[in-house]
Formats: C-alpha cells, sequence, structure tokens
C-alpha cells in the first residue's frame, strides 16, 4: 500500500476502520524505504522482520479489543535512542557493531502503546552537526532537493518523513537537532520542555541540554507522540514529576487572544530575506486571525551560541569518556597499554567533529580556565533564562525564524564549523533556558525548499505551544 | 632541632545499604565477579544515575552524630579521568556542596581529650576491582557504584597514635549509629593519610605527602610512622620534600612515590548534570535526628550514674551498642543497687563466653531477663554463687529461665541452720586433726571445714552461714 500521504492520525483511521492492518501499512513503509532510500539515505538500518512481527502483534491485538492512536503505528528511531537488541551507533564508528542491551523509557513507553519501530535514521554523529554530514556511515540528502543537506542532527528522521518513508520519527534536540531538520524538510517538530520527557536510554550528548521529541507530518500527530513519551520516570531524576496534559485537547483553541510576541533580536540582519518574507507573512496570518503581536526584548540572545558550544561540549567531554574500548564499541587491535587502548580507540572510533567537541570541552573545564569559559557560561545561562522568564509575562508564546536559511548545499559548511554553529542561533536559546519549542513549516523558497517558523514556550507550556501551532496550520491549509 | 608532626585523614566509608548509590543492583560481598551489574553501572550509553535516598541518610546521619551542619542543599559533580575501574570514566562525587559541613571528634591523648575537626563529609561511588592476572587484568564492576561517604579531617592529628585514637572513635560511632559495617577486611572503611611535619617554631604546615588508599589501621600507623620517619631525615639531612602521592608497600614496608604534585590529575569538576541537587527540610532532618543513638562518649557517662558503675566498667559496656544495650536492659530488671553487680556479671561472665564461643551477644541464647533473674537468685541467696555461675553457660547456650532450672534440679541454697549443724558437726567429727590444728592457732583450718560442709551439701549450702556455723563450733 502507498503509504507516502498518511500521518499518525490518518493511519490510526484506517487501522479502526480495518481498511488495512499493521501489517500491510508496516510492509507498506518497509517498501517506501526499500524503493526510495537509496537515494535519500535516511535509514542506517532496517530491521524488518522485527518490525513485521511488532505489527502482527499489533494487529493480533487490535482484533482482541485493543485500541490506542499508536497502536500497529510505524515509528522511525533516530540512531541515539536505546532499544534491546537494535543497533545503536549514533552514526559514529565507535558503535559499528554495538547492539543495544536494553530500552529507552521512550521506546519502551512507545512498545508498550503498541508502536512499530519501522528503522533506525542516520544523524550527525553523537547528535553533533547541522546537516546529517558528520555521520561515519552516509550522509542524507534533502527530499525537497537531494543536493542540499536534510538539516541535522536528526535529519534522516526529517528526511524520512519527508520523502514519505515514514510517517513520524523520534528526533532529539540538544541545540535545535529536531527543529532545524524540521524546517528544512518542512515537517512538524517539537522539542519538549526539560524534563517533559525522559533521557533514560537515550546516548548523552549534552545532558542539561538533551531532549527526545517528535517529528510528524502534522502538529496534532507531534500532540500524540508527545502524550505517550511524556512524563515522570524513576530512571531519570531530570524528569518533573508534573502531571502530563492532554495535548491533543489544547489543539482546538485557535489563535484568537493569543499574545505572540516577537523578540527583536531574532529579526536581525543576516536572516536570508526569503525565508524573512514568510516570517512575516506567516506573523500578519496570525494577527490576522486574533493574535495579538507584541514586540518584546531578550537582549543576552547574543551570547547564546558562545554559551551553548561551552556548556555543550563540556558535558559531552565527560559523557563521551566512557567509548574508551574496555566494555563495548570500537577497541583498536593490541593496544601496548591501558592509555595506549584509549588513544588509539578514541582516536579512530571519532569522527572529525566529535573529536573537536571534546577537545573544546575539555578545555573550557580545565584547572585555569574554568571559571572564564563555564563558569562564566553558566551566569550567561542564567541570564538568558531571566529574558524568558521577563518575555513571558508579557506574551504566551514567541515567534522567531527557525535558521537564517533555507536548506544549503551539501559540502557548502563542513569547512567551517564557525558557520555551521552559527546556523543554530535561533533555536541554542530554548535548550538554554529548558522551554519547550516547535518548528511548522511556513512556506517555500523559490527553489522550492521549506522555510519553518519557531514558537517557544515556557516550560511545560506545550499546551499552548501546540495549540499555536495547530491555529496557524490551520491557517495555511 | 625538634619537629612537629602534622596528620590530616580523609577517610572512605562504605555505607550499610542493600543497593548501588546510583542503580539498584545488590551489594552483597563476595559474588562471582561481573554479576551485580546493569547498564548504569557498567556506564552503558544513555545510562543515567538516581541518588539512592538510604545512603543520603546515612551520611546525613553520620554527620549528625560527628556534629556536622547539614546542607540543606547539596549538589553532586563529575570528577573526570580515565582508568578501567571507573565505568563512565568520571566518577560522580561532590566537590562544592558536601551533604556535611564541620563537626568533629573529640579523643582522648596522653595530655587529656582533644577536639579533632572535621572539614566536611560528602557522598560517592566507589570504583569497581582490579584483579591483576599475570599478562592481563581484569576489571570487576560488582563493586564498582558502592555508595561510599568521605570523612575528611582537619589536619589536627600530631602523631600516628592520634590517628589511630581517631580512627577508632570514628569506627565505633559509625557502628553505633548502623550506617557502616566498618569492616576492615571487606574495604568497608579505607583512609587516605595526609602526613607533613615541621620544625618547632615554625607556624606554616610543612611540605604535606598524601599516602593513597590503606585499609587496614596496622597499614596506617606504620605508613605514618614510616612517613613521619623519612621526613624527619630529611629534613635534618638538608634534603627538600616535594608536595607528592604515595603508595604504601606493607611487604617493603616503606611508602613509594606514585606521582607528584606537577604530574597531579586535572579533574576537571563540574556540576553532574543527570543528577537534581538534594534538597533537605528542617523537617526531615528533625526526624532523622530523632533517630540517633546516643553517643558512646554520653552513655558513658549515663551509665555511671545511673546504674552506679565505675567508669572503666561503663567505658567497656559502652564500646558496643550490642553489649551497653544488653547491659541496660538487664540492669533495669534488677534492684536498682545491684548496678555494679550486673556490670561484674556481664564483664567478666558473659563476655568470657563471647569470646569463647566468639560470638556476638545478639546471637547467643542468654535474655536480659534471664541473666536478671539469675543475679537476683543469687542476691536474694536462693542460690549460692558457684551454682549460679555453673548455671549461665546453660542459659547462655539453650535459653531458657533460671527459676524454672533451679526449681526443676532442686538447687536451692541450703539456708537452713539445723540441716547444716548436722554437716558441721559431721566435719568436725571426722576430722579431728585439723580440729586440733584450729585450737594450736591455725585459723585458716576453718576454711577446710567450710571446704568439707560444702562439699556435704552438695554446693548448696549458703557458704556465708556455714562460715559462722564453723566459726561457732571450733570455738566451743
Amino acid at each position: 500500500m502507498n503509504i507516502e500521504n498518511l500521518t499518525i492520525c490518518t493511519a490510526a483511521e484506517g487501522l479502526r476502520k480495518r481498511a488495512f492492518s499493521s501489517v500491510e501499512l508496516t510492509q507498506g513503509v518497509l517498501d517506501a524505504i526499500q524503493q526510495k532510500d537509496g537515494q535519500i539515505n535516511a535509514y542506517l538500518t532496517v530491521d524488518a522482520e522485527g518490525a513485521l512481527k511488532q505489527a502482527t502483534a499489533a494487529d493480533a491485538a487490535r482484533f482482541a479489543g485493543q485500541d490506542g492512536d499508536l497502536l500497529g503505528i510505524p515509528i522511525a528511531i533516530k540512531d541515539i535512542i536505546n532499544v534491546e537488541g537494535q543497533p545503536c551507533t549514533c552514526a559514529s564508528k565507535m558503535l559499528e557493531g554495538y547492539v543495544s542491551p536494553y530500552d529507552a523509557t521512550v521506546a519502551a513507553r512507545l512498545r508498550s502503546a503498541g508502536a512499530v519501530f519501522a528503522g533506525r535514521t542516520n544523524m550527525d554523529e553523537f547528535a553533533m552537526g547541522s546537516s546529517t554530514e558528520n555521520s561515519a556511515f552516509k550522509s542524507t540528502c534533502n527530499p525537497h532537493d537531494l543536493s542540499r543537506v536534510p538539516g541535522g542532527s536528526s535529519g534522516g528522521s526529517a528526511a524520512a518523513i519527508a520523502a514519505g518513508t515514514a510517517l513520524a520519527a523520534l528526533g532529539t534536540d540538544t541545540g535545535g537537532s529536531i527543529r532545524q531538520p524540521a524546517s528544512f524538510c518542512g515537517c512538524v517538530g517539537l522539542k519538549p520542555s526539560y524534563g517533559r520527557v525522559s533521557r533514560y536510554g537515550v546516548t548523552a550528548y549534552a545532558s542539561s541540554l538533551d531532549q527526545v521529541g517528535p517529528m510528524t507530518k502534522t502538529v496534532e500527530d507531534a500532540a500524540i507522540l508527545l502524550q505517550a513519551l511524556a512524563g515522570v520516570d524513576a530512571h531519570d531524576g531530570t524528569t518533573s514529576p508534573a502531571e502530563v496534559p492532554d495535548y491533543r485537547a489544547a489543539l482546538a483553541g485557535g489563535l484568537k487572544g493569543l499574545r505572540i510576541g516577537l523578540p527583536k533580536e531574532y529579526f536581525i540582519d543576516g536572516t536570508d530575506p526569503e525565508v524573512m518574507v514568510h516570517i512575516r507573512k506567516a506573523i500578519d496570518d496570525c494577527a490576522k486571525a486574533g493574535a495579538e503581536i507584541v514586540d518584546v526584548s531578550l537582549p543576552h540572545t547574543e551570547y547564546a551560541t558562545a554559551v551553548y558550544y561551552i556548556i555543550a561540549t563540556a558535558e559531552a567531554s565527560a559523557n563521551l569518556a566512557r567509548f574508551d574500548g574496555v566494555r563495548y564499541g570500537h577497541r583498536t587491535a593490541a593496544p601496548e597499554s591501558v592509555f595506549d587502548l584509549y588513544a588509539k580507540s578514541r582516536a579512530e572510533g571519532f569522527g572529525t567533529e566529535v573529536k573537536r567537541r571534546i577537545i573544546l570541552g575539555t578545555y573550557v573545564l580545565s584547572s585555569g580556565y574554568y571559571d572564564a569559559y563555564y563558569g562564566r557560561a553558566q551566569k550567561a545561562r542564567t541570564l538568558i533564562r531571566q529574558d524568558f522568564t521577563t518575555a513571558f509575562k508579557q506574551c504566551d508564546v514567541l515567534l522567531t525564524p527557525v535558521a537564517p536559511t533555507a536548506a544549503y548545499k551539501r559540502g557548502e559548511a563542513t569547512d567551517d564549523p564557525l558557520k555551521m554553529y552559527l546556523g543554530d542561533i535561533f533555536t541554542v536559546p530554548a535548550n538554554l533556558g529548558g522551554l519547550c519549542a516547535l518548528s511548522v513549516p511556513c512556506g517555500m523558497t523559490h527553489d522550492r525548499l521549506p522555510v519553518g517558523l519557531q514558537l517557544l514556550g515556557p516550560a511545560f507550556g506545550e499546551p499552548t505551544l501546540l495549540r499555536v501551532g495547530a491555529g496557524y496550520e490551520r491557517l495555511r491549509s | 632541632m625538634k619537629y612537629l608532626t602534622t596528620i590530616g585523614l580523609e577517610t572512605h566509608v562504605q555505607l550499610k545499604t542493600a543497593t548501588k548509590m546510583f542503580c539498584s543492583c545488590s551489594l552483597k560481598f563476595g559474588e562471582e565477579p561481573n554479576t551485580n551489574i546493569c547498564p548504569v553501572c557498567l556506564g552503558y550509553p544513555g545510562a543515567l544515575p538516581v541518588a539512592n535516598r538510604e545512603a543520603i541518610k546515612l551520611t546525613v546521619l553520620s554527620g549528625l552524630m560527628l556534629g556536622c551542619t547539614i546542607n540543606k542543599h547539596s549538589t553532586f559533580d563529575r570528577k573526570n579521568y580515565f582508568y578501567p575501574d571507573m565505568a563512565k570514566d568520571y566518577q560522580i562525587t561532590q566537590n562544592t556542596h558536601p551533604l556535611c559541613l564541620g563537626g568533629g571528634i573529640t579523643i582522648q591523648t596522653p595530655n587529656g581529650p582533644k577536639l579533632i575537626r572535621i572539614n566536611h563529609i560528602h557522598l560517592e561511588e566507589d570504583a569497581a576491582k582490579i584483579n591483576h592476572y599475570g599478562q592481563f587484568s581484569g576489571v570487576d564492576y560488582n563493586r564498582g557504584g558502592t555508595p561510599l561517604m568521605e570523612i575528611v579531617s582537619e589536619p589536627d592529628l600530631s602523631s600516628q597514635d592520634e590517628a589511630m585514637a581517631y580512627l577508632q572513635a570514628l569506627k565505633q560511632i559509625l557502628v553505633y549509629a548502623g550506617v557502616s559495617d566498618c569492616n576492615l577486611e571487606e574495604g568497608n572503611m579505607r583512609s587516605d593519610v595526609n602526613v607533613s611535619i615541621r620544625p618547632e617554631g615554625q607556624t606554616t604546615l610543612g611540605t604535606k605527602v598524601e599516602i593513597k588508599n590503606m585499609n587496614t589501621f596496622k597499614g596506617i600507623y606504620a605508613a605514618a610512622t614510616y612517613e613521619i620517619a623519612r621526613q624527619t631525615y630529611a629534613l635534618t639531612h638538608g634534603k627538600a620534600l616535594v608536595q607528592e602521592t604515595r603508595r604504601w608497600d606493607p611487604d617493603a614496608n616503606e611508602t613509594q612515590s606514585m606521582r607528584s604534585k606537577e604530574n597531579a590529575h586535572d579533574y576537571r569538576y563540574f556540576p553532574e548534570p543527570d543528577l537534581v541537587p538534594i534538597a533537605l527540610s528542617d523537617e526531615q532532618i528533625a526526624e532523622w535526628r530523632s533517630s540517633l543513638p546516643e553517643l558512646p562518649s554520653a552513655r558513658r557517662i549515663r551509665m555511671m550514674e545511673e546504674y552506679g558503675i565505675p567508669e572503666y566498667d561503663a567505658g567497656v559496656l559502652a564500646d558496643a551498642r550490642e553489649n551497653a544495650d544488653f547491659f541496660e536492659a538487664t540492669a533495669r530488671l534488677c534492684e536498682k543497687q545491684l548496678g555494679k553487680i550486673v556490670s561484674n556479671w556481664f564483664m567478666v561472665e558473659v563476655m568470657r563466653l563471647l569470646s569463647e564461643t566468639g560470638k556476638a551477644i545478639g546471637a547467643c541464647a542468654l535474655t536480659p531477663a534471664a541473666l536478671a533473674e539469675l543475679i537476683t537468685l543469687a542476691d536474694q541467696r536462693v542460690i549460692n554463687g558457684p551454682t549460679a555461675k555453673e548455671l549461665l553457660p546453660e542459659l547462655f547456650e539453650k535459653g531458657g529461665m533460671p527459676k524454672a532450672l533451679v526449681e526443676a534440679r532442686g538447687l536451692g541454697q541450703v539456708s537452713d541452720t539445723s540441716a547444716l549443724e548436722a554437716f558441721v558437726q559431721q566435719a568436725i567429727a571426722s576430722n579431728p586433726k585439723s580440729v586440733e590444728d584450729y585450737k594450736a592457732g591455725k585459723k585458716a583450718a576453718a576454711g577446710y571445714f567450710v571446704g568439707q560442709v560444702m562439699k556435704l551439701s552438695k554446693g548448696k549450702a549458703d557458704p556465708k552461714l556455714v562460715g559462722e556455723l564453723v566459726a561457732r563450733a571450733l570455738e566451743q
């Protein structure tokens, strides 16, 4: 069957009506991958047998009277999320051949909701990058223009959705890794508030910033997936005990009466004028639909990228220390000593960008430099957080571009890491602030490349965020 | 030139929890290598730590016992270093905001009591154990992630003897509070020893040398003794000392250099982002405080007053919480004036049985009620002393109550004067030679007759009464 235009919602409807079975639906996804992924390279591994087995079980459950929004729905999984018995390479040579011994909490929750694990998607190695070119195995193409990047680091997930080889996917977002590829590929991407979704079993990049989130075709699908993922987890002490609201119920509210803030620091020269045209148009549309547009200021925005690259790399330098060749992962042949084992295994296993960030993170934490870098970055992070607290007194959500440009050409930014880092300028503040953030498509450039707008909400403000996202989505359709 | 010694101790104590510090793996000692392990304590990708509440409680209890201030907001940090004994290649510890601050222990020295201040107590995870097998080494992660609290003293100790007194006192308090078994063979208590010496009159401390990771008191004593001698020799011979870390080699009986300050690790500590800060309310701390046992030193003084026992007795009894509890339970069941007699019974008879059998008081069948009844029977002269002492091993082995045994076996003391008179006359009649001796002035011969009468009564006679009757009969 053709799954190209199916969403979680419409597929669930088809399953409920017995228009098709989960096995047929899953086979449809597998066939689509077979046909199209040779060009796109969105997937690293596909466990067809395992997926069909899960689909069979879901069909049996449905036959026995069970129902659920995700029962029998295939979901693609970013290759950084552990699923028992499956590879979890993080697109790194370091973990080539590694088979995970346990389920991440998000995987366990999808499993208990009856979802089918459709395949593992490509990414930048250890989620470090914005173009999915830093994968040790292959680089993924943007389905809208194969010569362009899909964004990253969850580029495989976004490209699979855009190519019609996935209905929906899980991504992770440390500094924009869900939102920016969603924007580049024309999908919806939600980074939940820090603490909303468990990180247990998600290979850590930067622990205080990482969040798992849905990547989907519609805002409603994002709400459905978040519903299954969200909530406190005894395995992750940083998850919040705050009650999980009914996200889907929040979608209907519309834009009328809501205050949308425009932070002036995000409307700056340097953003592609064509991107700005679509953002301005979206703002006008929201205003026409009854939203109140408010000008606000986030004065410490200019420090965000620097702060992010200090904190994220510092945490990464410790998080990635465990890849040492002792217990699992790549181990160099015939080391001469234990330190030789470490040095060679890591030199051989990690790619350039990962090494660059480990070195950076090690440096900012080292004795004599800690106060000047990590210490100051933590203080600046507090100021950035306070900026948001102040801004959210004046508005319900903030609206900004996701990225300064639409998808760029493959190879264009790989030689200049700093240029690539600056592409994260609009997305990293949400992670530093622990906010929730949503990327929604808002138009196409003349080159037929998608442009996304970003909505930012206060921590645990997902219901309002999704309401605005869904309201805007309805205006466009 | 006289040199003054300064010692500070960093003591790692394994907490008595059922599970590891950051995961739910068992802490059973002596299991097959790498059987008590999971993705968390093996540092698998994506695994996250969750702090053990019981370990936090036990650390706070220790802090309260040692007079520390409890930090209501404390945090964990990562200490980064590469070594196979640390699965994540960083250790989760508390660097900037430990659970307990300040406090101290009073030790006894030849110059009187001395307060050894504590700098802080922090909570951390233990490393795995590395076993060396000739050409290769193996890591046993069973121990990895064991909850450890590190008690850091101020450099207030002036000799290796004071260091011993401090460790003994610390061990006693921690075992008393039930926070650790402090079992040295199982490595429950390990210390790093910081030693420096300086010429008398110099106010600034000398160059500090740290001796790492020793798990016997004997080793600590020997290492400190060696190190003081080594440093004194160096200074008296005009040699400079370097700040360094050394290890104790018990076979060679010497300390050996591991690394100098220049080669010290840069641990790149930073706040552990995977764990939220530990927040403790005043109510929680108060609740834990109310569950604390009495400190041995306070208990000693109270027991002296309450039971009228000498300081020595009170000290011996208070040493071990179980013994003191047993003594007090027994003494409370006896007449108030019997305190010293109960203490004699416990310290002489019961402790002898404990040492002969190698049992702890909790593991034998004797109950405080049985011991109290036995002492009361003897005091009321229902049975005599030797009978009471004969009954004790049986009560210790098999349990039961002494009164029932005495009645069943007719062991009651004979205090009937007419019955005893007959025995006295019998003894005198059959030993005329001794009667002559007595009359010739050998008063000690009376003892012989007492013995004879005791024998005739099958040991049940009241010896005091017999003595009086014998003396009266012989004088006639």
